[in-house]
């Protein structure tokens, strides 16, 4: 069996979908969430060069190229949020981000 | 090298306004890490000064539409507009913030670096053509804010309000980079005219669904319902400056974003992101109102506010046509000027060196404080929507154009959410004027009283002379309604 554009964005989209409920689901720590991004930004970029390879159009690749700069960039943000965060309350677990209810 | 200087110079030229502002924004991160004693004032004043000099550009930048960098970043009369009022905002919120950082003791250069490049951040994803230009810039806006939110490192509640900011801005930017890839894959491109142009073939389903993860991400920012959860944590926890700006200029970028997408990529499949719109203006206008009712914090009742004014906002965007968009694009410019007033006043409630902010705490504001009394009791008159002050005109035209658009349904809740939500406005008025008075809050720095002061004159005085908001509404969407 070939390994076609429909085999890839189905692994995509169950990776997004991991990722979405990572966030979701997750009551212990941060850094998970953390991941759980990283998952979803890695989801998009496995559709973005299977569209690429695909239509024959490298608009996706170079896209897929930003998109990881910029998830290296969030990632650098969040943990620095993360470090003063914890400096703060001594605990990064995620049931103890409530002191403003809501 | 085929192209020679001046060729390769003019498909440049148009973003000169945001290569100028990159540059003094990394100049001046510059003059703040070399020369560390005493360069807040310094920073703050030129980045001001910056972005004064950035809005000149975007003025002398004539009239018309122009393309760069192979069509992926336009330069059009809404684009114009729309950075215009940015940088107004930026450089009101930075002049508000300064004696705020003094008091709070969390003076720092990067503040206003930040805040600059939030700003390029806004003024590239209103240009943006593409959808790849459009995440650049709504990322590096995001980054910056997540930042600015957790500002006051040695507070618990700024850096939780950065933390939730955070994770769930990066779970939105997620979303809409999902649709944007699926719009990729589905439309064959990334720009918004070759989507448009693949979508007269006939509707797609994959784009569809793609259009829809895109709106989701791009009403997180805007803080539309469903995806308004971190807005009363984030407006609460982040310092009082930093909410102002929050309230003001990513607003306003989120919504020009919001405009172009619709309607220069996405003008063919209306009916189907009609339906959304529709719906994100409804659950906003409705939640704000009945959410506010109960708020006993200043700032997290704002955070409704603005939340309800985005559902109005939202109302001319269903309309469409002329009539609808104008009406927003009105809405947005006068639902900015009057939220910086407020700010200005809530930013200088202080009583004993301590902020202000527990609504219950400005009773009897009349007697002690006349003047910041009557000012805010303004600004929430105006907000409420009260004729014939500004707020009034902002929501009579977006449900003028509803009416005309047969969405007479969406028109009456809009009525009925602003009547429900007239409640909280009026219940601060009543705090301030009619309990027994708490002792007098510290006077109000000029630059507040001044920025406070002409928003409270713009509020009620706007019917004398309505003519140039109109105006600059009805130039900012003509590229659209071509």
């Amino acid at each position: 069996m070939a390994i076609g554009l429909a085999h890839f964005l189905t692994v995509a989209a169950i990776l997004f979908t991991i990722g979405v409920f990572g966030i979701f689901l997750n009551r212990k720590n941060v850094i998970v969430i953390l991941m759980s991004v990283e998952l979803m930004l890695l989801a998009v970029n496995i559709n973005l060069v299977a569209f690429s390879a695909h239509l024959g159009d490298l608009m996706g690749q170079v896209f897929s190229l930003l998109v990881l700069t910029v998830a290296a960039a969030e990632a650098a943000i969040g943990l620095a949020i993360l470090v003063v965060y914890y400096r703060n309350r001594g605990s990064i677990a995620v049931d103890d981000i409530n002191t403003m209810k809501g | 090298m085929e192209h020679d200087g001046m060729s390769m110079w003019s498909t440049f030229a148009p973003a000169l306004p945001e290569m100028v502002l990159a540059v003094i924004s990394m100049g001046l991160l510059m003059l703040g890490v070399f020369f560390r004693h005493r360069t807040v004032e310094l920073v703050n004043t030129l980045a001001v000064v910056g972005l004064a000099v950035v809005a000149v550009l975007v003025l002398m930048s004539g009239s018309g539409t122009v393309e760069a960098f192979g069509g992926v970043f336009v330069v059009d009369a809404l684009a114009r507009v729309m950075k215009l009022l940015v940088l107004f905002a930026t450089a009101v919120a930075i002049i508000m913030s300064v004696q705020f950082l003094r008091w709070e003791r969390i003076e720092r250069f990067e503040y206003a670096v930040l805040m600059l490049l939030a700003a390029l951040g806004m003024m590239v994803m209103i240009s943006a053509n593409g959808l790849i230009a459009l995440y650049l810039g709504l990322e590096l806006q995001s980054l910056a804010l997540y930042v600015l939110a957790a500002m006051n490192r040695e507070s618990g509640r700024s850096s939780e309000a950065g933390m939730k900011y955070f994770v769930l801005g990066a779970l939105a930017s997620g979303l809409m980079l999902y649709g944007a890839s699926l719009i990729y894959g589905f439309a064959g491109a990334t720009t918004y005219a070759a989507i448009a142009e693949a979508l007269k073939g006939g509707e797609n389903i994959g784009v569809i669904v793609g259009l829809v993860f895109l709106l989701a991400g791009l009403a997180f920012k805007i803080s539309a319902v469903p995806f308004h959860m971190w807005t009363p944590d984030v407006y609460e926890g982040a310092p009082t400056p930093v909410t102002a700006f929050f309230s003001a200029a990513p607003k306003l970028a989120a919504m020009a974003v919001i405009l172009r997408v619709l309607y220069e990529a996405f003008p063919g499949v209306s009916d189907q992101w009609r339906q959304v719109v529709v719906f994100m203006a409804i659950a906003s206008m409705l939640l704000a109102a009945f959410a506010g009712v109960v708020q006993k914090n200043i700032k997290r009742l704002l955070a409704y506010s603005s939340i309800g004014h985005m559902g109005f906002a939202l109302i001319g965007v269903a309309a469409g046509g002329p009539e609808g968009l104008r009406a927003t694009v009105f809405y947005l410019i006068i639902y900015l000027l009057l939220t910086i007033g407020t700010f200005a006043i809530v930013i200088a409630m202080r009583r004993d060196g301590r902020a202000v902010e527990e609504i219950e705490d400005f009773a009897g504001l009349a007697s002690t404080n006349p003047g910041m009394a009557f000012g805010l009791g303004a600004m929430m008159f105006a907000l409420a929507g009260i004729p014939w002050l500004a707020g009034f005109f902002a929501k009579y035209f977006v449900l003028v154009a509803a009416i005309r658009a047969d969405l007479v349904v969406l028109a009456i809740i809009g009525v009925l959410a602003s009547v429900v939500a007239a409640f909280y406005y009026l219940r601060v008025v009543k705090v301030m004027y009619f309990d027994e008075p708490k002792g007098a809050v510290s006077a109000m720095p000029f630059e507040l009283k001044l920025v406070a002061t002409l928003s409270v004159v713009f509020a009620l005085a706007y019917v004398i002379w309505p003519q140039p908001i109109v105006q600059m509404a009805q130039a900012a969407i003509r590229p659209l309604i071509q």
